[in-house]
C-alpha cells in the first residue's frame, strides 16, 4: 500500500473515453499491459469547489520528517537519533524546540528522554552538551560480561545477550524485544522509555531498529508516521480502515478558511487495503478501478464527501439529524397541540372530548375547534367547516410549521442518504444489465460502459444531493435561497429521470436508443451537479449565503423571523 | 504452560524474605494467582487492620502490570466499592522492572497516604477533603468492623 498513485480523482471530463479496467474475475498476469489506461492526465484547470491538494504515501512522509530531522541536527549540531527523539518530544515544532534548546539544552535533552538528568551536585555549568549528546547510542553491551543476570526475567543462562541503553540500565535482548514489542503493538506507543523504574532515558531508533523484529519495526515507523501527521495541522491522515496514506492540504488547514472552501480530498487510495499481503500487479489494478476512491473531509470529522455545505452547517445538520429527527418523527405521527396553550398531547385511548391537562381547555380532537359548540353531538365531529374549528386549525399548523419544515429536509436527506446506501446493489444490477446486453445485441464491452458510468455519475450527484438539502435547511430565505432551490431541484429531476432510466427493463430492439438517452442524461445529470457545486462554492467565495441560524466564522443571521426549529 | 523463571524467582523471595507487614502466598492450583494481606501501616486510620487482597500475574507479565484488587471493604479516597485500587504503576506508570513485593509496598503505601486530589471513590475524596477528621474516623470504624481479625 505504498506506491504513488498516478491518477487523478476526478475522471469526470473524459466520460467515455476511458476504458477502465473491470473486476472481470480471472484477472491474470497479463493485465499488466493496461496500465498506461490509469495515468489519466492531471486537469489543468480547477474547478471553483476543488481545492489544491496532495496526497502522500507513507515514505513520502517519512522524507518530510527526514528533512525536519536534518534540519535540526544541522542546526543544533546533533545526531539523527537525538535530532528526532528531540523533535517528536516537541511536537515537531521546529521553531519552539530551538528555541527551547537554545534556552537550556541540558533541561530539554532531559525531558525528551536523551540523556539523564545530572545528579544534584553537579550544576549544568557550560559543559559541551552536544558532544555527550552525540556520542554512539546503538545498543551497547554493559561492561563487564561473565555471568549476568537478567534483571527483568531473572534469567542467567550463560547465551544471554545483554543491551542497555546510554543509562546503562541492563536486560536481556529478548526482555527487550517483548518490551518494545509490546509498546508498540498493545500501546501503539512509539516512545519506549527505559525499562528501569524511573529511569526516563528513551529507545533511539537504532536501538530499537535492533531490538525487535522487522514486522515491528515497520509497525514502530507507521506510528512515528502517525504522530508527525497528528502533530503538521497541514496533514491528515487517511480515516478509511487500514489506510496508510496522508493527504497534504495547507489551504483547509486553517479554521478560517472553512467558510469558503469545503476541503473534500481523496487520500488516492481505492477500496480497502489488503490486510498485509501485497497484492498481485492484476489485483492491484482490479482494486484500482473498481473500488471506491477515500474521500474524506480535510476540514471536519465527517469522513465523507459534504460538497457543497461547508463544514461548520454539515456538523450543526448532523448533530440536529442525531438529536432531533426521531423524536420529531414520533411527535409529528402521534400527537396534536392544544389549540389554546400549545402543549403537546398524545392521545392515547378514550373519546375526542379533550380537556388539556394544562389550561384545561376543552376541544375536539378531531376537528381542534372548541367542544362546547359540539352541542350534544358527542363521540362523533361533523363539524370540520366551522369557523372555529379553521381557526383552530390554522394555528396548529402554524405551530407545526417549523416542524414540518424540518422533516421536509431532514426526509430528503435521509433518502438520499438510503439511495447512496443501496449504490452497492446499484452497480450490482447495472453490472448484470450490462452483461445481458453484450449478450443480446452486438454491443460490446467497451460499449456498455456507459451503463457503469451512469451508475457511478448518480451516486456522486446524491451525495451532492443530499448536502444541498442540509444546506437549504440553514440558508436565510431571500432570492439567493431560492435560486440555490432551482439548481437543487434541477439536478434531483435529472438525477430521478436517469435513476428512472437506469431501472428500466432492456429490449434487445431499444438498446440503441436506451444508449443515447442514457448517455445523453448522465452528461446532462454531470452538468447539473456541477453548477450546483460550482455555484456554492462561488458563493462562499463572495460572502452569497446567509443562514438562518448563526454559523461559527459566519454574520449572524438577519433579524428575521426565525423559522428553524 | 511452564511457568517463567521471574515468576519463580520472585515467588521464592516472597516466601522466603517477606516484606514487613506483608504476605503473598501462590494458590496451588494456579501460580499465577496469590492470596495477600497487607497490616495497614502505624500512624494511618488503618493500623492495625489487616487487608485481604488478590493479585493475579496476566500472561504479558512483565510486560503488562499485575492486576490488584482489594477483597477486604476499605474506606479510602483510591480504592472503590469493588476493591479496585487508583496506583499509577499500576496503570500507565508500570515499568517491566517492578515487582510483586514493590507494588504490594506501594500499595501500602497508599494507604498511609491518601490522594483525594485523584480520587476514585469520589464521595469518599470529597469527605476526605472536606472533613479530613471525620473521614479519617470512618476509615477506622471500617478498619475495625472489616479488617480486625
Amino acid at each position: 500500500m505504498s506506491s504513488d498513485y498516478e491518477y487523478s480523482d476526478d475522471d469526470v471530463d473524459n466520460v467515455f473515453d476511458d476504458d477502465e479496467l473491470m473486476a472481470d474475475g480471472d484477472s491474470d498476469g497479463d493485465d499488466g499491459m493496461e496500465m498506461d489506461d490509469f495515468k489519466v492526465v492531471p486537469k489543468a484547470t480547477r474547478k471553483a469547489y476543488e481545492l489544491e491538494y496532495d496526497s502522500l504515501s507513507q515514505p513520502a512522509v517519512e522524507k518530510l520528517m527526514e528533512k525536519d530531522v536534518e534540519y535540526i541536527r544541522g542546526i543544533l549540531g546533533v545526531d539523527d537519533n537525538t535530532a528526532s527523539l528531540l523533535l517528536r518530544h516537541m511536537g515537531w515544532n521546529k521553531e519552539r524546540l530551538i528555541e527551547k534548546y537554545m534556552d537550556n539544552a541540558n533541561k530539554t535533552l532531559v525531558a525528551a528522554g536523551v540523556i539523564r538528568p545530572e545528579p544534584e551536585a553537579v550544576k549544568p555549568s557550560k559543559r559541551p552538551i552536544t558532544r555527550r549528546a552525540t556520542k554512539q547510542r546503538s545498543p551497547s553491551p554493559p561492561k563487564s560480561s561473565g555471568s549476568f543476570t537478567c534483571s527483568i526475567c531473572f534469567d542467567d543462562a550463560p547465551g544471554l545477550t545483554p543491551l542497555s541503553l546510554e543509562c546503562g540500565h541492563a536486560a536481556c535482548s529478548g526482555c527487550w524485544e517483548a518490551y518494545i514489542t509490546s509498546k508498540i503493538r498493545d500501546e501503539a506507543e512509539h516512545v519506549c522509555r527505559c525499562m528501569a523504574e524511573g529511569c526516563g532515558l528513551v529507545a533511539p531508533d537504532s536501538f530499537i531498529r535492533g531490538a525487535i523484529d522487522e514486522d515491528g519495526f515497520i509497525r514502530f515507523q507507521e506510528l512515528l508516521v502517525r504522530h508527525f501527521v497528528g502533530c503538521n495541522k497541514n496533514l491528515k491522515f487517511c480515516p478509511y480502515p487500514s489506510c496508510t496514506n496522508t493527504v497534504s492540504c495547507p489551504s483547509g488547514a486553517s479554521k478560517s478558511s472553512l467558510t469558503t472552501v469545503v476541503p473534500i480530498v481523496s487520500c488516492g487510495a481505492r477500496g480497502l487495503a489488503s490486510d498485509g499481503a501485497p497484492l498481485s500487479q492484476s489485483q492491484e489494478l482490479v482494486k484500482r478501478a473498481t473500488g471506491k476512491e477515500h474521500k474524506f473531509c480535510f476540514g471536519c470529522v465527517i469522513d465523507s464527501d459534504h460538497r457543497p455545505v461547508v463544514c461548520a452547517v454539515a456538523t450543526l445538520w448532523l448533530k440536529k439529524c442525531r438529536d432531533d429527527s426521531e423524536t420529531a418523527n414520533w411527535i409529528k405521527s402521534n400527537t396534536k397541540e392544544c389549540p389554546k396553550c400549545v402543549s403537546t398531547i398524545e392521545k392515547n385511548g378514550g373519546c375526542n372530548h379533550m380537556t388539556c391537562k394544562k389550561c384545561k381547555h376543552e376541544f375536539c380532537w378531531v376537528c381542534m375547534g372548541p367542544w362546547s359548540e359540539h352541542g350534544t353531538a358527542w363521540y362523533s365531529c361533523n363539524r370540520y367547516d366551522e369557523e372555529a374549528g379553521v381557526n383552530a386549525r390554522d394555528a396548529q399548523s402554524k405551530s407545526r410549521a417549523s416542524l414540518e419544515r424540518y422533516l421536509h429536509y431532514y426526509n430528503r436527506w435521509a433518502n438520499h442518504e438510503q439511495s447512496a446506501k443501496l449504490a452497492q446493489d446499484l452497480f450490482a444490477k447495472t453490472e448484470k444489465k450490462m452483461e445481458e446486453m453484450q449478450i443480446t445485441s452486438t454491443l460490446t464491452w467497451i460499449e456498455v460502459q456507459f451503463m457503469k458510468k451512469a451508475a457511478e455519475e448518480l451516486d456522486k450527484c446524491r451525495v451532492t444531493l443530499k448536502w444541498t438539502y442540509a444546506m437549504a435547511y440553514y440558508l436565510a430565505k431571500g432570492n439567493q435561497k431560492e435560486l440555490f432551490e432551482d439548481n437543487q431541484r434541477d439536478l434531483e429531476r435529472a438525477v430521478e429521470d436517469l435513476s428512472e432510466l437506469l431501472e428500466s427493463p432492456i429490449e434487445p430492439e431499444n438498446i440503441p436508443a436506451l444508449r443515447q438517452k442514457v448517455t445523453d442524461k448522465t452528461v446532462y445529470v454531470q452538468k447539473r451537479n456541477d453548477i450546483v457545486l460550482e455555484d456554492t462554492a462561488e458563493g462562499f467565495v463572495e460572502g452569497r449565503w446567509a443562514w438562518n441560524v448563526s454559523v461559527d466564522g459566519f454574520e449572524a443571521p438577519a433579524a428575521e423571523p426565525d423559522t428553524a426549529l | 504452560m511452564a511457568l517463567p523463571k521471574r515468576i519463580i524467582k520472585e515467588t521464592e523471595r516472597l516466601v522466603a524474605d517477606p516484606a514487613p507487614g506483608i504476605t503473598a502466598v501462590p494458590h496451588d492450583d494456579n501460580l499465577r494467582y496469590f492470596d495477600v494481606t497487607i497490616q495497614g501501616p502505624d500512624g494511618s486510620p488503618f493500623q492495625q487492620g489487616i487487608f485481604k487482597l488478590e493479585l493475579f500475574l496476566p500472561e504479558e507479565y512483565p510486560m503488562a502490570p499485575p492486576k490488584v484488587r482489594f477483597l477486604t471493604k476499605i474506606y479510602h479516597p483510591n480504592i472503590d466499592k469493588l476493591g479496585r485500587i487508583c496506583l499509577d504503576i499500576l496503570k500507565d506508570k508500570w515499568s517491566p522492572a517492578l515487582q510483586i513485593r514493590t507494588v504490594l509496598l506501594s500499595v501500602q503505601a497508599l494507604l498511609s497516604a491518601p490522594n483525594p486530589d485523584d480520587p476514585l471513590a469520589t464521595d469518599v475524596a470529597k469527605h476526605y477533603k472536606e472533613n479530613e477528621k471525620d473521614a479519617q474516623r470512618v476509615s477506622r470504624e471500617w478498619t475495625q468492623l472489616y479488617a480486625s481479625e
